[in-house]
């Protein structure tokens, strides 16, 4: 990761975002709550039944992932990210209930680009495939709700200099449209 | 020798090895193309996925949390009788290596009707095929769910050759790349039928990256593709970048008068498959 990383600390306030660019590599720290599939299923059901995130999420982050059980002394073995646009039909309506941040891999849809415009919200894209180096930086693991889902669990994660790149930032520019236009060659 | 114990031995021993270590073909592509990556942040990630190599195979931890579905094929030598079932051996084999190396679970009782998860990761996807002799091939594959997403099959016209097959590759990578995991290695199959041709697409993840064919035209082929996915700029992590494949393999086969079936099988950064010979 290069030396001129951002540091991030978790939850942010959408204060903090506001100046993330599109592009910029930053390092990670604080509090996030893995949700992948199933979660996301989950926290909508609870969210429409009781007009508010479960868990207190309001202000949170969520890291898309689904880690492997704890291995090597660490908390969890390897962990890293799941593909976000599973996780698009979701989001717009998550990120109006409070959540600041989110992380992932992969292009996401106009929607949640668009509502991370109305919300301040960004979206962070981790490196796929580099989940044995991701999991160096997890301190704690602990299971919030939903232990029945197994490795979709909701789990509250303590990351420390948790390398990602500012993909979505809230004024809506999009690293994942911007990137391979730039590096496209004429064929 | 029981031949349904050796092969689920074999099947076991695999997943435990794929898990936590990258294809050694691969890693020397992965090498060579930081070497070649002109975007900054291509080489980033580049770096982040050879380190990520490093602490896996020393840490014994899985190389991906998605630590995939068990693909297995076996080629059974025709000699063999095999007295009990081998599926239920392979996927007793899969659900201890599972268990006892701390891989994630990923399988759902079905698809639609019941995904609630099976615990164990069973079953497997096996596919056994005779072959002349004794012994057997087996080949496990764990397949990540990012790249397996990113994957199609297409049924072309005949009148599209060489180009239709790029353009369908081109645009299988183009939409959901930067989800699989660049760079990708890709498998290509063409012909069959509408069935066998993704089988195809996936065995061809099976070939080694420094292992080329002497056919001219297949190699010639492949060389284009690489070129024409290298040229989308989506990059290492689809974060922008020259690599976005490290490469590509065609297997071909017959097919009907009418049909030009392609598939398009996406292998993600941390490829993982293992082929053993059981005696």
């Amino acid at each position: 990761m290069s030396a001129d990383s951002i540091r991030v600390t978790l939850p942010a306030t959408r204060d903090n975002l506001s100046a993330l660019e599109a592009g910029q590599p930053v390092l990670l720290s604080g509090i996030v709550y893995t949700a992948r599939d199933a979660t996301h299923a989950s926290i909508a059901g609870a969210l429409e039944a009781a007009g508010a995130l479960p868990f207190e999420l309001a202000g949170q982050a969520l890291f898309y992932a689904g880690p492997t059980p704890p291995a090597a002394g660490r908390p969890i073995g390897s962990v890293g990210p799941t593909t976000a646009k599973r996780m698009d039909a979701w989001t717009p309506a998550l990120l109006d209930a409070g959540i600041t941040a989110t992380i992932g891999k992969g292009a996401r849809s106009e929607a949640v680009r668009e509502a991370c415009v109305r919300t301040g919200a960004v979206y962070f894209a981790a490196v796929g495939g580099s989940a044995a180096l991701l999991a160096t930086h997890v301190l704690t693991a602990e299971t919030v709700a939903w232990p029945e889902l197994g490795t979709e669990a909701l789990v509250r994660m303590e990351l420390i200099d948790f390398p990602a790149f500012v993909a979505i930032d809230a004024a809506g520019r999009d690293l994942y449209a911007m990137a391979p236009a730039e590096w496209k060659v004429a064929r | 020798m029981p031949r349904v114990e050796a092969i689920a031995l074999a099947v076991e021993a695999a997943v435990a090895e794929a898990a936590v270590t990258l294809r050694p073909d691969v890693l020397s592509a992965m090498r060579a193309a930081l070497g070649k990556e002109s975007s900054e942040r291509g080489r980033a990630v580049l770096g982040q996925l050879l380190e990520n190599a490093q602490i896996a195979s020393r840490d014994a931890v899985p190389l991906c949390q998605d630590t995939g579905t068990v693909w297995v094929w076996v080629e059974l030598g025709a000699q063999e009788c095999l007295p009990s079932d081998l599926h239920a051996a392979i996927d007793a084999a899969v659900a201890r290596a599972y268990r006892e190396n701390a891989l994630r679970m990923s399988v759902v009782r079905d698809a639609l009707f019941d995904r609630t998860n099976t615990g164990d990761n069973t079953p497997a996807f096996v596919d056994i095929t005779l072959r002349p002799g004794s012994g057997a091939t087996v080949h496990v594959m764990l397949k990540g769910g990012g790249s397996d997403n990113a994957s199609l099959v297409a049924m072309l016209d005949p009148s599209a050759g060489e180009d239709g097959v790029v353009e369908t590759v081109v645009r299988a990578v183009e939409a959901k790349a930067s989800g699989a995991c660049p760079p990708l290695v890709i498998g290509v199959g063409v012909g069959g039928t509408f069935d066998s041709v993704a089988k195809l697409a996936k065995k061809a993840l099976l070939i080694p990256l420094d292992e080329r064919t002497p056919e001219k035209r297949r190699r010639a082929l492949e060389d284009r593709l690489l070129t024409a996915v290298n040229a989308t700029g989506i990059g290492p992590a689809g974060l922008g970048g020259l690599t976005t494949a490290l490469g590509v393999r065609v297997v071909s086969a017959p097919c009907h008068i009418a049909a030009l079936p392609v598939a398009v099988n996406l292998g993600c950064s941390a490829l993982r498959t293992v082929t053993v010979e059981v005696g």
